[in-house]
């Protein structure tokens, strides 16, 4: 436990120190702030929700999360000091936890600094605040989800460019998996098992049915299972690697 | 206290190390000497569980490296080639970390690292982040986190590449001095370092060990050549 911590702590204090955390910050609000309100007519729509606002999370995380998880194993192997971190008395499982809760830990920081938004529909109206809960903690959850594919990715490669684009197009895929375009693809000849599991697979279909207030357990252990899966195959990634 | 047991490390078809026996007890300096890209850092790697051999054991106090891995780092300090730090921590924040990873409450921290810090004389740039240090003080901040636990055994790669002279002869009185309680392995190329502060050398090259003997025997077999052209001999030779 002390470890876990202590790598947390580490890593969380390493976002700050570069200027990465304060810009990382300044364009996921100037993002979610313009889309809510250009692309998702908070006012006009006249309704005292945040569905404005959360529909745009997704968007924001395939680009913005694998530029906060691209550094997390890619830069360790560059720098050479992962043969630091990994002959220090730790598993490499208490390794990938402890980075992927920094990451989630800066994410969570990113989500509550959006707290305007929320004092403005209580300004302007009475929204369901209970359904606001559940889309934040949703929202955090999704984001679990894209930070452990990213940081698995990013332990494939030391070239954090390369783990950045690899990381944002499997976030891209997940996301649109549920989508039309991207069924139809498989429609034409996979069987139909196939498709309805790929078209599960989708973050977006379990967020949505999330921010409307359908708060059913098994959108949330969905999140939970993907996490659970990325970061062992992180783990797999990161031994396979160190002994080649 | 390090018993390496017929190590054989292939990267690919590549072998990196053939058949490596050797051992170190308390209170000995073993200089492992070789060519570049002889397998000494690949040896090391495999000493403080990095990667791991292809083939034959190692033991660290009796513990197989392998089996026991948290057991065994916990008895190790290990500088790593090219002494890779954390480059946006200062020396105290890393040495910090290192020491809390290593299980050291704040009080033995604090302890340990009065004493580190004067031992390596990085007590200047303590509070610098590491990426603005020279060469010689990174290495020193490396060897520093090596010590901040105390081990019983010490594995350096290249202890003192990049000090100037006089960091040199401090950081070898420095090991001399931890010798008489430690094991210790370092590496080198530099061969006055040998007599300097080992009380063993071991030769190797393309993977082989050549030579594990005494520097006064080594002399005494090559007839009193000095140590650069025993190695010439020696590493060309084969």
């Amino acid at each position: 436990m002390t470890v876990l911590l202590n790598i947390v702590k580490r890593e969380l204090a390493s976002y700050f120190s570069t200027p990465l955390a304060y810009v990382f910050i300044v364009i996921f609000l100037t993002l979610i702030g313009s889309f809510t309100f250009y692309l998702g007519n908070f006012f006009a729509r006249g309704q005292a929700d945040l569905n404005a606002f959360f529909a745009f999370h997704p968007w924001v995380y395939i680009l913005l999360i694998p530029a906060v998880t691209m550094r997390l194993w890619a830069e360790e192997r560059k720098t050479g000091t992962i043969e630091l971190l990994m002959t220090l008395p730790l598993t490499t499982t208490q390794a990938v936890i402890g980075k992927f809760f920094a990451a989630w830990i800066f994410i969570f920081i990113a989500l509550v600094l959006t707290f305007p938004i929320w004092i403005t529909v209580n300004y302007l109206g009475q929204p369901d605040n209970g359904v606001i809960l559940a889309g934040y903690v949703g929202s955090l959850f999704m984001s679990g989800a894209y930070l452990s594919i990213g940081s698995c990715i990013s332990a494939i490669t030391k070239n954090q460019v390369i783990a950045f684009v690899i990381a944002a197009t499997v976030c891209f895929i997940f996301t649109m998996s549920g989508v039309d375009i991207v069924l139809n693809f498989f429609k034409v000849w996979a069987p139909e098992f196939l498709v309805n599991t790929i078209s599960s697979m989708s973050f977006l279909v379990h967020f949505e049915s999330i921010t409307k207030g359908v708060i059913e357990i098994r959108d949330f252990l969905f999140y939970l299972s993907v996490i659970v899966f990325w970061l062992f195959l992180n783990v797999v990634v990161v031994e396979f690697k160190k002994f080649n | 206290m390090i018993s390496i047991t017929n190590i054989t490390k292939k990267f690919d078809e590549f072998v990196a190390v053939n058949n490596l026996t050797m051992s170190v007890k308390k209170g000995e300096v073993l200089g492992f000497l070789g060519p570049n890209g002889a397998g000494k850092s690949t040896t090391m790697k495999m000493i403080t569980g990095f990667i791991k051999p292809t083939e034959g054991f190692i033991e660290v106090k009796g513990m197989n490296v392998e089996t026991n891995p948290i057991e065994c780092k916990k008895l190790i300090g290990y500088l790593p080639e090219g002494a890779p730090l954390y480059g946006d921590m200062t020396p105290i924040n890393m040495l910090k970390f290192v020491a809390h990873i290593r299980g050291m409450s704040s009080k033995e921290f604090k302890k340990a690292l009065d004493s580190v810090v004067v031992k390596t004389q990085i007590t200047d740039v303590v509070n610098q982040p590491i990426d603005t240090l020279s060469k010689g003080y990174k290495r020193r901040v490396g060897l520093a986190q090596a010590l901040i636990h105390n081990p019983e055994i010490l594995v350096l790669d290249e202890p003192t590449d990049g000090l100037d002279p006089n960091q040199k002869h401090h950081v070898r009185n420095l090991i001399n001095e931890m010798g008489k309680e430690k094991a210790i392995i370092i590496s080198t190329h530099i061969l006055e370092e040998v007599d300097a502060v080992c009380s063993r050398a071991c030769i190797i090259a393309k993977g082989k060990k050549i030579i594990d003997k005494k520097p006064s025997e080594l002399k005494k077999i090559y007839k009193n050549k000095n140590l650069d052209n025993i190695f010439r001999e020696i590493t060309l030779s084969k």
